[in-house]
């Protein structure tokens, strides 16, 4: 579901079919200005808010870390 | 006042203020300000102790940058420039041998740098290059047509940006100091400006080549995140408020003088010179806040790459360019035509037109549309004191 959203909103000079789940998303031609798409575009999609704390360009570096970021936060809606 | 403050009003007083007309008359590089600044060894406080410079902290150079603001705006954009460059090379060079010994030089010869990031075909978007780094073996080549270089002709070395590889993303940046001995410029424009004009930011193509190791290892996406934009930010707004106090400054001397001349009565400028004194001094809490949250967020990673420190950063940028053209205006307006003549003691000519490049040296319109970006995931601030 991440690869879909990062995809569509991303803006990657390559298709993301071709990168691994640890592979440098910035590397790719991942911008600052798209983070904030994909960030909107994972609230959407996974019903979650991002605190400011998780706003940081080391969130959105690679698959794995958006996937960590966005398992924290759905755990935190299941917890609440 | 520290030392150093004292050395740098000195300069200023002695040498910068006295050539600032003829340095933006003839848009010319104001050589005995920047003499007298190395005799002063002002060019390397930034570098730590240990490898010769005098440690200063952002807030001790955007002090100096105040100063130097009061006397000629040029030669303090030229200075706040160099000191961006060097804050990156000391934030982000310290644990590679090559950019340790550079500093060194730059301490014991007083090196000026220059910046070349702008470039043809991508606008003021310095996010993005379309130059590209060739490396072969243990050396690096690359070209750039660079729309903007300042006092690239006085410069012993420039920093430039360049995309990591051939087949890189625009996105994906590196920045390298390259030594004047190492680079050709071939001058592709030429700079004769409203304002800002002893800072002779002329275009050239810039051909330059070097060692693997002189490539700072940090993208330049975080280096620009964490220390350039906040540097750039924070010593620009800190010289524009130096020139809007001097502007000030003749504007209080004005209506003191005719204070005096009609005895008993409150002059008509007093009352706009209590407006200006009002900007003043928010322009002045904007700057030194922004300082202290720098200083603040440089010991922890969390606050520095956090986006709310990106707006706060970009908010100072584009409310103090705004102010600065403001207080100066004032200024004007006060000191009438003695204000708006170039041959009096209350003219404050340079002042307007030097403020008004601070909305365009970096778009205010891109920093905006920049921040209304982040807004849109960043949460409201609702405390008062950090
Ligand atoms: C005194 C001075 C010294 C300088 N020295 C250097 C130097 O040493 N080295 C260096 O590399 N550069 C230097 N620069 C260049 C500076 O960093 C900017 O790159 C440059 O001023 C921007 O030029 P621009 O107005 O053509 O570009 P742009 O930023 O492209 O702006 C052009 C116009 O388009 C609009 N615009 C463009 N894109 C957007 C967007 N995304 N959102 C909203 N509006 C947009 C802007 O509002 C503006 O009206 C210097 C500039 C000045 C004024």
């Amino acid at each position: 579901m991440i690869r879909d959203v990062i995809r569509e909103g991303g803006g990657l000079a390559v298709d993301i079919a071709t990168l691994g789940d640890g592979d440098d998303l910035y590397a790719a031609g991942l911008t600052s200005h798209a983070t904030v798409n994909l960030m909107l575009g994972l609230e959407e999609k996974f019903d979650i808010e991002f605190p400011d704390r998780l706003l940081r360009r080391r969130t959105f570096e690679s698959i794995e870390a958006i996937s960590a970021a966005v398992t924290e936060l759905l755990d935190e809606k299941v917890a609440a | 006042m520290s030392e150093q403050l004292q050395r740098m009003r000195r300069v200023g007083a002695d040498i910068a203020a006295k050539h600032a007309g003829s340095v933006d008359a003839e848009a010319r590089f104001p050589h005995e300000a920047f003499a007298a600044l190395k005799a002063e060894k002002l060019l390397g406080v930034m570098v730590p102790t240990e490898l010769g410079g005098a440690g200063a902290s952002i807030s001790e150079v955007v002090a100096l940058c105040h100063a130097l603001g009061q006397y000629c705006g040029s030669t303090a954009m030229i200075f706040a420039m160099h000191q961006i460059q060097v804050a990156c090379l000391v934030r982000h060079g310290l644990q590679s041998e090559w950019h340790r010994a550079f500093m060194r030089r730059l301490t014991s010869e007083q090196l000026l740098l220059g910046s070349a990031t702008s470039e043809a075909g991508i606008g003021g978007d310095v996010r993005s290059s379309i130059c590209a780094m060739e490396v072969q073996g243990a050396r690096f080549k690359l070209s750039k047509n660079a729309t903007v270089i300042s006092y690239g002709a006085d410069s012993d070395a420039i920093m430039v940006t360049a995309r990591r590889t051939a087949e890189s993303p625009a996105s994906d940046q590196v920045i390298v100091p390259i030594l004047k001995s190492d680079y050709r410029l071939e001058q592709t424009s030429t700079w004769d400006t409203l304002g800002m004009r002893g800072t002779c930011s002329i275009g050239y193509w810039l051909h330059g080549a070097g060692d693997v190791a002189q490539i700072m290892p940090l993208p330049y996406a975080d280096i620009s995140a964490q220390t350039m934009l906040p540097t750039s930010h924070l010593t620009w707004s800190s010289l524009w408020l130096g020139i809007a106090t001097d502007a000030v400054a003749r504007a209080r001397a004005f209506v003191r003088a005719e204070a005096r001349r009609k005895a008993g009565t409150v002059p008509p400028g007093a009352l706009r010179l209590a407006e200006a004194v009002n900007l003043l001094q928010l322009m002045k809490s904007n700057v030194v806040a922004a300082a202290r949250q720098y200083e603040a967020a440089l010991a922890s990673p969390e606050l520095l790459t956090a986006l709310s420190f990106a707006v706060a950063m970009n908010n100072l940028k584009t409310g103090t360019s705004q102010m600065a053209v403001q207080v100066v205006n004032h200024a004007l307006l006060i000191c009438g035509i003695s204000g708006y003549r170039n041959d009096s003691d209350y003219s404050v000519c340079r002042h307007l037109r030097d403020a008004h490049s601070a909305a365009l040296m970096v778009s205010n319109d891109r920093i905006l549309a920049n921040t209304a970006n982040l807004l849109l995931v960043l949460k409201d601030d609702p405390g008062l004191f950090p």
